[in-house]
C-alpha cells in the first residue's frame, strides 16, 4: 500500500499541473449536486421500497417513526452509522475496504453523463453512454473484491455469480443503447434527450422524431429494445428476479455477507444509486430524458429536472413493484434469457433499425 | 392457453411460446400485486389495537381462593406441576364457610402457587375443579423482567392466620390423641380376632 500511496502522490503534481487553469473547486461543485441528489433519492426510496412491499403483502410497514413512520430511513441511518463496523479476521483487510467504496464509485462515475435538465451535465463529453457502460464495469471488481476479500463461502458464491450475471448482461444493454445511437446518431445523453425534444411523439420508444412511415416501422422495435433494456438494467443491478448474487434464501446476503455498518450501508447506497442510473439511462435514450412530455408546455432547464426525475423515479419504483413480484430466476434461466433470448432479438432489432433508417 | 401440448410444438414455436409466457405470466404477476397494493393492509397495530379474544381462548389462569376447597385436584391434574397447594386440616370448632357453590370448605389454603412462566396453558386443571374456582382469563400480557414474578400466589391467609390455623389443629390433634389414650386405657383390650375361615373354593368350571 504503501507504494502505492507514492505512485500516487508523484502523479498529483502531473495532474494539477495540467489543470492548472481549472480550479479544484470547480470539479467539486460540479460532481456535488448528483452526489446529493442520490444521498436523498436514497432515503425516498428505502421508504418507498418498504411501503410499496407491505402494501403489496397487505401489510402496513412503518408506522410509529413520524406520519407513517416517514423518518424511519433516517433512523436507519443513524442505525447503520452506530453500528460496530466489523472486519473478519481472516479477510484480506485492504480489499474489503475498499471494495464497497469501489462499487459506490463505478456507480457514481456513471451519474458523471446523466442529463438531469438541458442545463446540468456533469460531464459533457461525446462519448457518453460509452463511457457509462464502462464505468458501471467497475461494479463488478467492486463486488468480486468485496466477495473475494470476505473469505466466506457465500460471498465468493455471490461474487461469482454477480460477475457471471454483470458480464452477461452488458451485452444486451450495450446493444439495446446502440439502437438508440443508431436513431439518434450521438452518444451524448444530452444530445439524444435533446433529439427527442417536443413531446411524447418525438420519444424513441414511440419511433422518435420521424416521418410517419418510418415511425411506425421503428415503434415495434424501438419498444422491444426498450423492454430489453429496462430488464437487463435491472439485471445488472442484481433486485430481484435477478437477485442471484445476493439471493438471500441461499447465499445469506451474497457478496455483502461480512459487511456491516457504514460499509453495508454504501453497498446498499450503490445499489439503491444502480437502480437510479439503469431507469436513467433508458429515461435518457428512449423517454425524452428532461424534456416535457407535452411538447413546449411545462419545459425548461428547471422542469427538466423535474421531467426527469419523475421518469426516472417512475422506473425505480417498476422495479421495486417487479421485485415483490417475481421470484428469483435460476442461473440457467438467467443466461439462457441473456444469450438465448435477448441477444438475438437485439440482433434482430439493430438489422431492422439499421435498414429502416438507411431506406 | 397454459395447457398447450408443448410435444405438439416445433422447437421454434416452444421458444416463442416461452418468451410470450414470461412475459405474459410476469404481467399477470404484476396486475396482481397491483391490485394488492391498494387493498387495505390486513394488520392490526397491536398495542394500539387489540384483537376481542374468542370467549374461550385459555390464557393466563386465575384463581378464586374464596371458593377453593383445598381438594388438590388441579395440581394432581397439572402436567408440568405448576400448581403447588399445602393444605391445614380446619378444626371443628372453626367454620371456613362455604363456597359460592355450595360445598362446604374443610381445609385452610395457606399455600396456593401457579407458576405461570411453566404452565403449558392446557387448561386440565380447569375441568377436574369441584367448585370451578380455577379458570382460564383472556389476559395474555404479563411478561415480567425476573422469572420469579411469574410464580404467583393466591393464597389469602397471612402468616398470623397461618400460625393460628396450626396451632389450633395441633392441639386439636393432641386433644384427640390424649382422648383415644383414655379410651384405650379405660375400655379393655379386645379379645384378638379369631382367624377368619377360608371360603369354600369355588369350583373351577360352573356345574352342569
Amino acid at each position: 500500500m504503501e507504494e502505492l500511496g507514492k505512485t500516487i502522490l508523484k502523479l498529483i503534481p502531473v495532474i494539477g499541473d495540467q489543470l492548472a487553469d481549472i480550479s479544484v473547486l470547480v470539479f467539486v461543485i460540479g460532481a456535488a449536486p448528483p452526489l446529493i441528489f442520490i444521498l436523498l433519492y436514497a432515503l425516498v426510496t428505502l421508504y418507498t421500497e418498504m411501503k410499496v412491499s407491505a402494501h403489496i403483502q397487505d401489510r402496513v410497514a412503518y408506522m410509529y417513526t413520524g406520519y407513517h413512520g416517514i423518518l424511519q430511513p433516517v433512523a436507519d441511518i443513524l442505525k447503520l452509522i452506530q453500528k460496530e463496523d466489523t472486519v473478519p479476521d481472516s479477510a484480506d483487510k485492504t480489499l474489503f475496504r475498499l471494495a464497497p467504496y469501489l462499487v459506490f464509485i463505478g456507480t457514481y462515475a456513471g451519474f458523471a453523463v446523466i442529463p438531469f435538465s438541458s442545463a446540468y451535465m456533469g460531464s459533457n463529453i461525446n462519448l457518453g453512454v460509452f463511457y457509462l457502460i464502462a464505468a458501471s464495469s467497475i461494479v463488478v471488481i467492486g463486488l468480486l473484491m468485496s466477495g473475494w476479500a470476505s473469505n466466506n463461502k457465500w460471498s465468493l458464491l455471490g461474487a461469482m455469480r454477480s460477475a457471471a450475471q454483470l458480464v452477461s448482461y452488458e451485452v444486451p444493454t450495450a446493444l439495446a443503447v446502440l439502437v438508440a445511437v443508431m436513431i439518434t446518431g450521438s452518444l451524448n445523453l444530452n444530445e439524444v434527450s435533446k433529439f427527442q425534444d417536443g413531446g411524447i411523439q418525438n420519444w424513441i420508444l414511440f419511433g422518435g422524431p420521424m416521418p410517419i412511415t418510418q415511425k411506425l416501422l421503428l415503434l415495434p422495435f424501438t419498444f422491444i429494445t426498450f423492454l430489453i433494456l429496462f430488464l437487463a438494467g435491472m439485471a445488472e443491478v442484481n433486485r430481484t428476479p435477478f437477485d442471484l448474487p445476493e439471493a438471500e434464501s441461499e447465499l445469506v446476503q451474497g457478496f455483502n455477507t461480512e459487511y456491516s455498518g457504514m460499509k453495508f450501508a454504501i453497498f446498499y447506497l450503490a445499489e439503491y444509486a444502480n437502480m437510479f442510473l439503469v431507469s436513467a439511462v433508458a429515461t435518457s435514450l428512449f423517454l425524452g430524458g428532461w424534456s416535457s412530455p407535452f411538447g413546449s408546455f411545462m419545459s425548461g432547464p428547471v422542469w427538466g429536472v423535474f421531467w426527469f426525475v419523475m421518469k426516472g423515479m417512475f422506473f425505480v419504483f417498476v422495479q421495486i413493484w417487479m421485485r415483490w413480484t417475481l421470484p428469483r430466476l435460476r442461473v440457467d434461466q438467467l443466461m439462457y434469457t441473456s444469450w438465448k433470448v435477448m441477444t438475438p432479438f437485439l440482433f434482430v432489432c439493430i438489422f431492422a433499425v439499421g435498414l429502416i433508417l438507411v431506406l | 392457453m397454459f395447457d398447450i401440448h408443448y410435444s405438439s410444438l416445433t422447437a421454434v414455436q416452444t421458444y416463442f411460446r416461452n418468451i410470450w409466457l414470461a412475459l405474459y405470466t410476469a404481467l399477470i404477476g404484476m396486475r396482481l400485486t397491483w391490485r394488492h397494493l391498494f387493498t387495505p393492509a390486513v394488520t392490526i397495530q397491536y398495542p394500539d389495537v387489540k384483537l376481542k379474544l374468542p370467549e374461550r381462548a385459555r390464557n393466563r389462569l386465575y384463581v378464586n381462593i374464596d371458593d377453593c376447597i383445598g381438594c388438590d385436584q388441579c395440581s394432581m391434574a397439572c402436567p408440568v406441576d405448576c400448581i403447588t397447594i399445602e393444605t391445614i386440616k380446619g378444626t371443628p370448632d372453626q367454620d371456613l364457610g362455604t363456597t359460592s357453590t355450595g360445598n362446604k370448605k374443610r381445609l385452610h389454603v395457606p399455600v396456593f402457587d401457579i407458576d405461570i412462566a411453566k404452565c403449558c396453558y392446557c387448561g386440565l386443571c380447569v375441568y377436574p375443579c369441584p367448585t370451578e374456582c380455577i379458570v382460564m382469563t383472556d389476559v395474555y400480557e404479563f411478561s415480567e423482567f425476573d422469572r420469579r414474578n411469574l410464580n404467583y400466589h393466591y393464597s389469602a391467609m397471612t402468616p398470623a392466620e397461618i400460625a393460628v390455623a396450626k396451632e389450633k389443629l395441633r392441639k386439636y390433634d393432641e386433644e384427640q390423641a390424649a382422648k383415644k389414650a383414655a379410651a384405650a386405657a379405660a375400655a379393655p383390650k379386645p379379645p384378638a380376632p379369631a382367624a377368619t375361615a377360608t371360603p369354600p373354593p369355588k369350583p373351577e368350571t360352573p356345574p352342569n
